[in-house]
């Protein structure tokens, strides 16, 4: 742990106690904090953290564990939290298949759900349930604007790979969705897969004239070491989940000009954005990510519907949730019948700026953009 | 499928099964010599990696890296031995793995302590860059140079044990115990020097791949399951085995997932044949693991007949 890191802990604890006014509602927060997916709920717990912070007195007792990205992991905390820590609200996890193992039982048990992340299809259509809000994205969305903005660029053919677990399927589908050239290959790799040879051979004989991917964590970096070496020089077109302020360090200049999309860029304009940006580079001395940003909102978004109605009363405090009355750092937010957001998706390009990799907006693929799950939920 | 792709993939398997040799020859002589199950092989990789990207980041130059990497991971070897394995030579398998599941989380969470949560850059080296023409195909330079340096190693390995006072050790070590030590083999020493002879060659692994793929904390444990599957597969304690095991696992594992998707394209849909095949292909290695179990329980080239 960095100096740095240390002392913001040290003061959260000596003001946590300082405090000391009976706590108003338990968020249970299970992520994954070790292994090769920790950089993801690290982004996540760190912006949600942020937004407490910065809310100051804000009555919130915060329980965080470790899912060691484990699906079975995850449905035992989630568990605990329940019966234990009596939480009020669980959010924080980061795959869709411990998502899916996780979110039925837990809004079947009148707790709240709030993803920071994952958004699996089922949960989004004929799954949907009031107890459930997603404060990122479903998952196909990010992958619907990079089909859509395939189209723009002129793509004819292109090679889409995914790996095969429900949000890779999800992603394959929903590039499919829009996209409207041919496909010179479909494949699935498996997840945490670490050499992508095979993988680039098939891409390389192809004879695509572009590759969509969706690789996300080390997964992302490793394929891009791998592709830059290949002397494959194919344009690379993805959602923003395997561009990121997570991976891009690592990936270096081979991840320069990729263009990705995304619902958030650390370059988005706008005011609340902006304090983000800044507060986080200062609380944790790097660069936030998408996850972190969702982190923040999801946090700022539990402020505001506490601000409105007492969590006891869940329907009153389930109808402030859905209000969505908080600034979110995306500009506008707001939710669809099913829950999940309506929003703006852009088109990012990785740069440089000052000896760091991060992204830049170029251009819009969606505005208000909605699932299309959302018509199969009774909500 | 044309015959440049077939070739392509054929390299790719043998470049993956050398580098899955270097891993699980150090897995197989420490298991050979003391009948140790190290669960914590893949962490040594870890380590090696980390160090390899660390120095390589701050000197600027990787083969400098490449050295405290391997330099590392014996280090690391050693002292794991000294301080915790020792203990465990007499005890039964049971207890080892129990020991040696808990450093791969102490070593996990220290690395992470010391260099953060987020994976590292580690770039292959200026002269590796880029691509080469093979011909009919071309090939990445970098990976044509992983095969040559997997065989170099594996040469020297196999002087080491068969030409070498310090091989005839390990051999003997591997034979019978008691017998060595009561003709005035330093069988404490030797141990350590098998066990961070084995660290080096999983550091020298780990660097080796860590400049194309992510160096990040927990990359040893998929890895480390493979070389298991090698051991398994070529006989526990041969490195004969584990050359034989591992270039046949690379190769099996690469080709299964080239051509078994194709395979099922022939007469499934397209995005149907491409999950059946990958869900397949992803099983073909255990398949191969089993059928060996089954016909030749002792692995291929068993080490004491």
């Amino acid at each position: 742990m960095t100096p740095i890191r240390t002392a913001a802990l040290a003061a959260l604890t000596l003001g946590a106690a300082s405090v000391a006014k009976a706590d108003d509602l338990t968020v249970g927060m299970i992520t994954t904090l070790s292994g090769g997916g920790a950089g993801l709920g690290v982004d996540v717990r760190d912006g949600f953290q942020l937004a407490l912070d910065m809310a100051g007195d804000h009555g919130i007792r915060l329980v965080i564990e470790d899912d060691a990205q484990r699906p079975e992991l995850a449905v035992q905390i989630a568990e605990r939290m329940i019966q234990s820590e009596r939480a009020d609200i669980l959010t924080g996890i980061i795959w869709s298949n411990l998502a899916m193992a996780v979110v039925p039982s837990t809004v079947a048990q009148d707790i709240f759900y709030l993803s920071p992340n994952a958004g699996p299809s089922a949960l989004a259509g004929a799954n949907c349930h009031p107890n459930y809000f997603n404060v990122a994205w479903q998952n196909d969305m990010l992958h619907e604007a990079a089909g859509q903005h395939a189209n723009e660029l002129g793509y004819e053919n292109t090679f889409i790979m995914a790996p095969n677990y429900p949000a890779g399927t999800d992603a394959l589908t929903g590039f499919k969705r829009y996209y409207e050239g041919e496909l010179a290959g479909e494949l699935f790799t498996q997840v945490g897969q670490t050499d992508y040879a095979a993988e680039i051979a098939e891409i390389r004989a192809s004879g695509a004239d572009s590759v969509f991917i969706f690789l996300p964590g080390g997964m992302g970096i490793s394929f891009m070491r791998q592709y830059e070496g290949s002397g494959v020089d194919l344009p690379i077109i993805s959602a923003g989940f395997s561009f990121d302020q997570d991976v891009l360090p690592a990936m270096g200049e081979a991840a320069l000009g990729v263009i990705n999309t995304s619902q958030w860029s650390p370059d988005l304009d706008n005011d609340a954005n902006a304090e983000f940006v800044a507060a986080f580079e200062d609380a944790y001395d790097r660069l936030p990510s998408l996850y972190a940003s969702q982190g923040f909102d999801t946090a700022n978004l539990i402020l505001s519907a506490m601000a409105e109605a007492d969590v006891s009363d869940m329907d009153a405090f389930r109808a402030a949730l859905r209000a969505a009355e908080f600034t979110s750092v995306r500009g506008s937010f707001e939710f669809a019948d099913n829950h999940h957001p309506v929003q703006t998706v852009y088109v990012r390009e990785v740069v440089e700026e000052d000896g760091v990799l991060t992204n830049r907006i170029i251009g819009t693929a969606f505005e208000e953009h909605r699932d299309v799950h959302g018509e199969n939920c009774s909500m | 499928m044309t015959l440049a792709l077939v070739l392509e993939q054929l390299l790719n398997g043998v470049q993956f099964g050398l580098m899955l040799f270097l891993m699980s020859a150090g897995l197989t002589l420490v298991f050979g010599v003391m009948g140790l199950i190290n669960l914590a092989h893949g962490s040594l990789y870890m380590i090696g990696a980390f160090c390899c990207a660390a120095i390589a980041a701050v000197t600027g130059n990787f083969w400098l890296g490449l050295i405290a990497g391997i330099a590392a991971a014996a280090a690391a070897g050693a002292l794991i031995e000294v301080v915790v394995i020792r203990r465990l030579y007499a005890r039964d398998h049971l207890d080892q793995v129990l020991a040696t599941f808990a450093l791969i989380l102490i070593l996990s969470e220290g690395v992470r302590m010391i260099f953060g949560p987020r994976p590292l850059y580690l770039n292959v080296p200026d002269m590796l860059r880029g691509s080469v023409n093979l011909g009919i195909v071309d090939y990445s330079l970098y990976r044509l140079a992983l095969i040559v340096f997997g065989l170099l190693v594996a040469l020297g390995l196999w002087l080491l044990i068969s030409k070498t006072r310090l091989g005839i050790q390990i051999r003997a070590g591997e034979s019978d115990r008691e017998m060595i030590a009561a003709l005035g083999v330093n069988i404490r020493w030797l141990y350590t020097v098998v066990f961070a002879l084995g660290a080096a060659l999983a550091g020298l692994a780990g660097a080796l791949v860590g400049a194309i793929q992510s160096v990040q904390v927990g990359m040893g444990e998929p890895v480390l399951i493979l070389a298991f599957v090698v051991i398994v597969i070529g006989g526990i304690g041969s490195i004969k085995g584990a050359m034989v095991g591992a270039l046949l696992v690379g190769v099996i594992d690469t080709m299964g997932r080239f051509l078994l998707p194709r395979f099922f394209a022939t007469f499934l849909d397209t995005s149907q044949a491409m999950g059946v095949g990958a869900a397949l292909a992803s099983m073909l290695i255990y398949l191969l693991m089993a059928l060996v179990l089954i016909f030749r329980p002792k692995g291929l080239f068993p080490a004491h007949g």
